[in-house]
């Protein structure tokens, strides 16, 4: 077995580069999945810092950025996606950020100096879990938000309003509605400044305004792609000797009668065991119940399920009490539920969700009633 | 550094070296024990490296907190001596620790 990187580093965690890597409260060794000696002691060949460039899926070929190539039996594409970049004139200033992958770790960490202006562009997971961390190393954040409210896309406007409550009480200026037109400074970026006129002093700029599958060796290669990498509940791709799993695929999900394409730790950990089994010849179905979490100063929301197609939220409990979760329903079956330091709710929706169980919309809202016995 | 001992899904017995101030999930990961997935790298959030601890062990142990708690109920065939790995941290006292990891993480 080859397992090819672009990265140099052996295959790492991502979720806590915002968070306690960013914050250097993590040694980097710490954020393997495992150590050198794994893949000795299992064979696996290690090609890092070397990037697949070309796939010729007829000669079953992959050729790397140094100019060699290797021939496959059968191939698992785990591409990822890559940080949606700014477009605005300046964006290409120094002192401009995305974050990613490990190498953008260490120049963000520079710029979050004790009192440092941190302008972020995008009030989602990235921007949001970055402003924390920036705040608690001395910084002060502003996060600039197009929509009306942050998070808008994956949370209930009254968990949105929760979370930009905490922010703010915590020195984070947030403001909705914002949309960035340019980034201003000599040679280095010095201030943001949006559509209304105003504008930002800013010593870094971070813009977390959303991730694009990584795509383009496989659609090279003539593999059908749409919003990422086509595959099956098989994760097998439009060539049946390449599969592909995690952030890049476009999959069936089963429970949710529709395709999707997921940013999703489980999904990636899931999906790769799937395909790698399916690549051995087995027939195993990849169909899961999403989730995702995100940790906010001493906030975590955790999420569980797709919420599109509802057609009811139920808030149980009180974003006062600080652990509070909605559940959107369609009918009496439960979609998903978001759960803001309140993991019971949580692991009970898990597995209501995969069992499409039907729920009673009134004991739902009663928050004494525990989440699995609202049936 | 604390040796302690994980006994894998199917029974298989591995003493290994725990050093200190990581946490018990990241010492079974370096040291690859079966059944132990921890797929959110140890923010509290996945419940997939659930171990049982042994009950000497147990009352040395800080007890968990609302969220491990919250997340422990639901956890795959759930007992008393239930604990999330990612939230224990490895001191001297742990020398001997028996972890035994449940056949599945739900």
């Amino acid at each position: 077995m080859s397992l090819i990187a672009e990265e140099p580093e052996l295959p790492y965690q991502r979720p806590p580069l915002s968070k306690k890597y960013l914050a250097g409260e993590m040694a980097p060794d710490r954020l393997l999945f495992r150590h050198q000696s794994f893949y000795d002691e299992h064979r696996v060949e290690l090609h890092l810092g070397v990037k697949a460039v070309r796939l010729d899926a007829t000669a079953h070929q992959v050729t790397l950025s140094d100019g060699r190539q290797l021939t496959y039996d059968g191939l698992l594409l785990c591409l990822g996606a890559t940080a949606r970049r700014l477009t605005c004139p300046g964006a290409e200033l120094a002192g401009v950020h995305y974050l990613r992958g490990l190498a953008d770790v260490e120049p963000i960490r520079t710029g979050f100096k004790p009192k440092a202006r941190i302008v972020i562009v995008g009030g989602g997971y990235i921007g949001l879990e970055t402003a924390a961390t920036s705040i608690h190393m001395g910084c002060e954040a502003t996060v600039l938000e197009m929509a009306d409210r942050v998070m808008n896309r994956v949370v209930a406007p009254v968990t949105s309003d929760y979370f930009a409550r905490e922010h703010r009480a915590h020195g984070v200026e947030i403001l909705c509605d914002t949309r960035v037109v340019r980034l201003e400074g000599e040679g280095r970026v010095e201030r943001v400044v949006c559509a209304d006129g105003s504008s930002r002093a800013a010593d870094v700029v971070l813009a977390g305004v959303g991730a694009i599958a990584a795509t383009a060796l496989a659609s090279d290669a003539g593999l059908a792609c749409d919003n990422g990498i086509v595959v099956d509940e098989f994760c097998r791709t439009s060539d049946p000797s390449i599969f592909a799993a995690g952030d890049c695929t476009n999959h069936p999900s089963l429970r949710y009668a529709r395709r999707v394409r997921l940013e999703s730790v489980d999904n990636a950990f899931e999906q790769g065991k799937t395909a790698a089994l399916n690549l051995l010849g087995r027939q195993v179905v990849h169909d899961r119940v999403p989730w995702f979490w995100s940790d906010q100063f001493d906030n975590k929301l955790l999420i569980v399920g797709l919420a599109e197609g509802h057609d009811r939220q139920v808030l149980r409990g009180t974003p006062e009490s600080r652990s509070f979760s909605v559940c959107y329903l369609k009918g009496r079956e439960l979609l998903a539920v978001e759960a803001i330091n309140h993991s019971k709710d949580y692991m009970a929706a898990r597995k209501l969700i995969a069992e499409r169980a039907p729920l009673n919309p009134d004991k739902l809202a009663d928050p004494l009633i525990a989440l699995k016995e609202a049936v | 550094m604390p040796m302690i001992f994980f006994i894998e899904p199917g029974g298989a017995r591995r003493e290994v070296e725990a050093p200190l101030g990581i946490t018990l999930m990241e010492v079974a990961r370096q040291h690859a024990i079966n059944g132990v997935v921890a797929q959110c790298g140890g923010a509290c959030a996945c419940a997939t490296c659930h171990v049982y601890i042994d009950p000497t062990h147990l009352a040395k142990l800080p007890p968990p907190e609302d969220m491990e708690q919250g997340m422990l109920e639901t956890a795959w065939n759930p007992q008393p001596n239930s604990r999330l790995s990612c939230q224990i941290h490895i001191t001297p006292a742990l020398a001997g620790l028996e972890v035994t990891v449940p056949a599945q993480q739900r």
